[in-house]
């Protein structure tokens, strides 16, 4: 189990408005190929984003158009470990990239862990298969109440063997999974309600073993 | 083939027997409204047989495949067709994670979906 007190190496905060959800989708998209993953996986991991910010935007906020989300980003070298000199750009290429983790911050109301659950997929009905997605998709997937409000969802992609070809030689042996778990954690808070946003989520990520 | 960067925009048109839908752009959270009631009014018009044509659309999750799950409940409902085609790769693969790729009928070409009985 790591303890990462890295910074992000990516942030973003957006409304819970879907219109904002193309931008994210490429922006990931775009992060994970450049950090190894194959145009396939890339895609994968922008849907599996995609899925979870669609989930916090109906589920968490009833389509509110108001509230808040954070997405941060780790390029995580071998061992599942976010480093400070991991991801670092040589000539164009990520050094030590292994993997990605990407956390979902929102301050919706908060649901058992437990209870979010993919459904029975032969059970033809509309409705209920974002979180199958996001769970075929990422290596992990573990959703946590956040101390005060909300929810927080971790997700972490390894690369697999022969991703990344073309930083051979500079990528550490992708491993399997870390076993990451994230439970209680610390708020983000608003802005409105944090003198500093950073400060608060610097003690957030403290939380995360 | 459509891009994901194009605006979401369907078209209907009439072939002997059925109505076709001609759907662009990308189909997630923002569009899946519209997608829907686009649906309901092809559906709505009765016809024998419903083809979706998803040639042009770069990309789709969830909520778009609730409306196609949620069309396909009413076609069976109600005893008429729905084809479905021109799934790029990226479509396809959304359609395979959920396990739907048997559920529906889906066609190569919009000719063939038009014509299969």
């Amino acid at each position: 189990m790591s303890t990462d007190s890295v910074e992000p190496h990516l942030r973003i905060e957006l409304v819970s408005n879907p219109l904002l959800l193309g931008g994210v989708r490429e922006l990931l998209g775009n992060v994970s190929r450049r950090f190894g993953f194959p145009d396939a996986d890339s895609s994968k991991i922008a849907l599996a984003v995609d899925e979870a910010l669609c989930n916090v935007m109906r589920h968490g906020y009833d389509r509110r158009q108001d509230g808040r989300i954070w997405i941060s980003v780790w390029i995580l070298g071998s061992g599942g470990r976010a480093s400070p000199d991991v991801g670092a750009c040589d000539h164009g290429r990520a050094i030590g990239a292994a993997g990605i983790r990407i956390t979902i911050d929102d301050e919706a109301k908060q649901v058992d862990p437990d209870q979010i659950k993919s459904r029975d997929l032969s059970d033809i009905r509309p409705g209920g298969l974002g979180v199958h997605i996001i769970r075929e998709v990422m290596d992990e997937a573990t959703y946590a109440r956040r101390e005060t409000n909300g929810m927080r969802l971790t997700m972490v992609k390894m690369l697999k063997a022969g991703d990344a070809p073309c930083c051979a030689g500079a990528v550490g042996a992708p491993t399997a999974p870390p076993n990451v778990q994230v439970s209680p954690v610390a708020p983000i808070r608003s802005e409105a309600d944090a003198g500093s946003r950073t400060a608060t989520q610097e003690g957030a990520r403290g939380h995360v073993a | 083939m459509g891009t994901s960067r194009e605006p979401f925009h369907v078209s209907s048109s009439e072939f002997p027997g059925g109505v076709r839908l001609d759907v662009r752009g990308e189909i997630a959270l923002a569009e899946a409204t519209q997608f829907r009631a686009a649906i309901k009014e092809a559906q709505d018009r009765q016809p024998k047989k419903l083809v979706i044509n998803l040639a042009g659309v770069g990309y789709m999750n969830t909520p778009g495949l609730a409306a196609l799950v949620e069309a396909l409940q009413v076609s069976r409902k109600t005893n008429r067709a729905l084809a479905l085609t021109g799934l790029s790769e990226k479509v396809r693969a959304v359609f395979e994670m959920a396990r739907l790729t048997k559920v529906f009928s889906i066609y190569p070409s919009a000719a063939e979906a038009e014509q299969a009985s």
